[in-house]
């Protein structure tokens, strides 16, 4: 295949069918197809018995139409748009587990401050922060607790969706 | 009416003009095959082993137009479908496979016999549903049916429980299907269309890459006029050959990795490659850098994920090859591009196949020349995959659309046998020849009892060189004649073979005794088999290695060369 010049990563969303096997239908293809995929979310939508995707693809423009094209072979994909180029808002949701102690605790709330993150919970020894933001944020934050010790970090992957009246 | 699944799958089989199903009854697919008795409508054909009933089925397609239909039941039996669907997608016949599967409460629970087909067959299908309610069993058949036949065709798999079947439900056969999402585009887009006819009349050098989709359109006579009105010899792909007439002057054989080397020489000397309905195979383009380095290319297929997959294209144009053909045609103007079709004339002068006559052993090539003569070129033939799959290619003659039938793609050796039984019985009119190699003849040759059974009355042709040739030649060729697992030291007798399951069979060994034999067979009122036992040391020529270009071609010519 024609792939992977000029690496970049692009979002594509797709509209599909709400039934069993669907979510193993597709990563099947981008395993089969040897697409790289960073992120792939699903989750109800708007409208009943169907569900909305959104992946974060590796790849140029060229991966991107191959990977639109092969969603669309399968029968349970009924729309796909690739809206890397339009004005978007893209969210990440983590929930980061890390060490606390009595020593810590103030500048970890300093730093989830900054980042408009919140505090879920709070042990004596761990304290949850949930961040939500574009990737770049999240790393960021989560680079910023390391050194205090992260226990786990659950990410969710990147949803998006375009700004205005775009379809 | 109340009816049960198994008689809604009847009733719906029969509702799209189903009449002929291949299978092999078991435990979860029992309440179908009891309902069979009362739907004589549907002729069951039971084979030997579940592959045949796969190979059957996608014979009589790909010599019928129409779907072919194979069942079987759950675990060993739908596994043993596998390879049959596997080779249909691959080269889009239209296939629906219905399987049986445990009953619904057992689902999960590694039941006897409980295989997830719908699992292992998600990416060989075009599309497949377990059935888990009576009331979905029509509507399910007639939305496989639907996929399996429109935009790219492709086998459809139904799997349907056991309880499912012996459900009672309300029967009614929808008229129409409608699935959200899915939507086949059949006609090109005019700027499309308008700018491939401009490169077109623009050309200096332009061929016609013709492929199966040709076939499965039936674009035939659009094809034609396409080629005479625009002067542009047509190039057949393996499963675009018969597609257009190969006695016609504008025929200009199929290229790649064993075609003609005149074809793989007049793409590299094209200015313009127009695709219909292929796929730009590696066995055609070889190194995809050097394939027809000056070339633009316009290519027009069904499935738009075809486009741009292994060659970047100029035109591209998404649509049924028939509706494209026909908005296209009147844009064309005619010309007549005689330098280009004398350097084409020339190619083929200058480049010739092996003649069949340059030994006086018996040769492969010369008993397909033989089958040729003796059938007037008006039998269909199926083949295996090696060596003698590309010798049928080469020196058998197709003039009429669907009249070679192969695994392309796939490359499935042990559909010759099953695949031409299901052609013989999808064209009981026409002669129907197996060429078989004896390596893929083993693999399936438990069919020659489904054969004898219902006087299915298949010509089979073992091209016996004692070896699994074509992987021998590559041996020979790369590995330094290092013949590892190539070599049968004990072949069984064929001819005892064939005539202990109840057909008749003739040896042949030398030349002389070809036409006589080959007349012997065909005057056999029923199935017949012909051991040909060839010279073992005879490879496919032209021959460029895989992943090579057309600059690295070995020519028959050249063969003694290569022997040292």
């Amino acid at each position: 295949m024609i792939l992977n010049t000029n690496q970049s990563h692009r979002i594509v969303t797709a509209l599909v069918k709400d039934k069993p096997g669907v979510l193993a239908r597709i990563s099947g293809m981008f395993r089969r197809r040897g697409f790289n995929i960073k992120s792939l979310v699903v989750g109800q939508c708007e409208l009943p018995n169907k569900s909305r995707m959104t992946f974060v693809v590796e790849g140029n423009d060229k991966t991107v139409e191959q990977v639109t094209n092969h969603l669309y072979k399968l029968v349970e994909v009924i729309k796909v748009n690739d809206i890397s180029d339009q004005n978007l808002v893209e969210r990440e949701l983590a929930l980061i587990r890390v060490k606390t102690n009595s020593q810590t605790r103030s500048e970890i709330m300093q730093i989830v401050d900054i980042f408009r993150a919140h505090i879920v919970d709070v042990a004596n020894d761990a304290t949850i922060v949930e961040v939500t933001g574009n990737e770049l944020k999240v790393n960021s934050l989560q680079k910023l607790l390391e050194p205090f010790g992260i226990l786990e970090v659950m990410r969710t992957g990147t949803i998006a969706t375009s700004r205005g009246l775009q379809k | 009416m109340q009816l049960t699944g198994a008689q809604i799958v009847c009733e719906s089989l029969l509702q799209e003009g189903v009449d002929t199903i291949f299978g092999i009854p078991g435990g979860a697919i029992l309440p179908l095959y009891q309902t069979l008795p009362e739907y004589p409508g549907l002729k069951h054909i039971l084979v030997r082993h579940e592959q045949g009933a796969a190979h059957a089925a996608d014979g009589y397609s790909r010599v019928t137009g129409k779907p072919g239909i194979c069942w079987a039941t759950s675990g060993p039996g739908a596994t043993n479908l596998v390879t049959g669907i596997a080779t249909a997608a691959m080269d889009s016949v239209p296939m629906v496979v219905i399987t049986g599967q445990v009953k619904r409460s057992a689902i999960g629970s590694d039941a006897f016999q409980e295989t997830d087909i719908t699992g292992i067959t998600l990416h060989i299908t075009k599309h497949n549903y377990l059935v888990l309610d009576a009331a979905d069993v029509a509507t399910t058949i007639k939305e496989a049916f639907h996929l399996a036949t429109t935009g790219r065709p492709g086998p459809v798999l139904v799997d349907i429980p056991k309880d499912v079947q012996e459900e009672l439900t309300e029967f009614e056969y929808p008229s129409e299907v409608k699935i959200e999402g899915y939507n086949p585009t059949n006609e090109g887009s005019a700027v499309m269309v308008r700018r491939a006819a401009k490169l077109i009349n623009e050309a200096k050098r332009p061929v016609i890459l013709s492929g199966h989709g040709v076939i499965l359109s039936g674009a035939y006579g659009e094809l034609i006029s396409l080629a005479e009105k625009a002067q542009t010899p047509v190039i057949a792909t393996l499963l675009g050959i018969s597609s257009f007439p190969e006695d016609h002057f504008l025929y200009a054989g199929w290229p790649g990795m064993h075609g003609m080397a005149y074809s793989s020489l007049a793409i590299d000397e094209s200015d313009l490659l127009i695709a219909i309905g292929m796929r730009f195979d590696d066995r055609i383009t070889g190194d995809t850098s050097k394939f027809a380095p000056n070339a633009k290319v316009i290519h027009m297929d069904i499935d738009p994920s075809e486009i741009g997959k292994n060659i970047n294209v100029d035109v591209p144009i998404v649509g049924d090859a028939k509706h494209i053909l026909r908005q296209l045609i009147p844009l064309i103007e005619e010309t007549s591009r005689v330098d280009w079709i004398n350097r084409v004339e020339t190619l083929k002068s200058e480049h010739p196949l092996i003649g069949v006559n340059d030994t006086d052993k018996l040769i492969p090539q010369f008993v397909i020349n033989e089958l040729y003569k003796a059938t007037n070129g008006d039998a269909i033939v199926v083949t295996g995959v090696g060596q003698h799959q590309m010798w049928a290619a080469q020196y058998y003659k197709f003039n009429e659309p669907r009249t070679l039938v192969s695994s392309g793609g796939s490359g499935a050796m042990g559909f010759e046998v099953p695949a031409a039984m299901g052609a013989q019985l999808g064209r009981p009119d026409k002669t129907v020849w197996s060429i078989c190699g004896d390596g893929g003849f083993q693999m399936t040759m438990c069919e020659l009892a489904t054969l004898a059974e219902n006087k299915i009355p298949v010509k089979l042709a073992i091209i016996n060189n004692g070896v699994l040739g074509m992987v021998h030649q590559w041996q020979e060729s790369f590995y330094n004649k290092s013949y590892v697992a190539t070599e049968y030291s004990a072949n069984p007798d064929f001819v005892k073979l064939a005539e202990a399951f109840g057909l008749l069979g003739v040896r042949v060994s030398e030349k002389s005794e070809v036409a006589a034999g080959i007349a012997k067979a065909m005057d056999f009122d029923g199935p017949a088999l012909i051991d040909f036992v060839v010279e073992e040391q005879e490879n496919v020529y032209p021959f460029i290695p895989s992943g090579m270009s057309v600059a690295d071609m070995i020519e028959g010519s050249q063969r003694e060369k290569i022997r040292q």
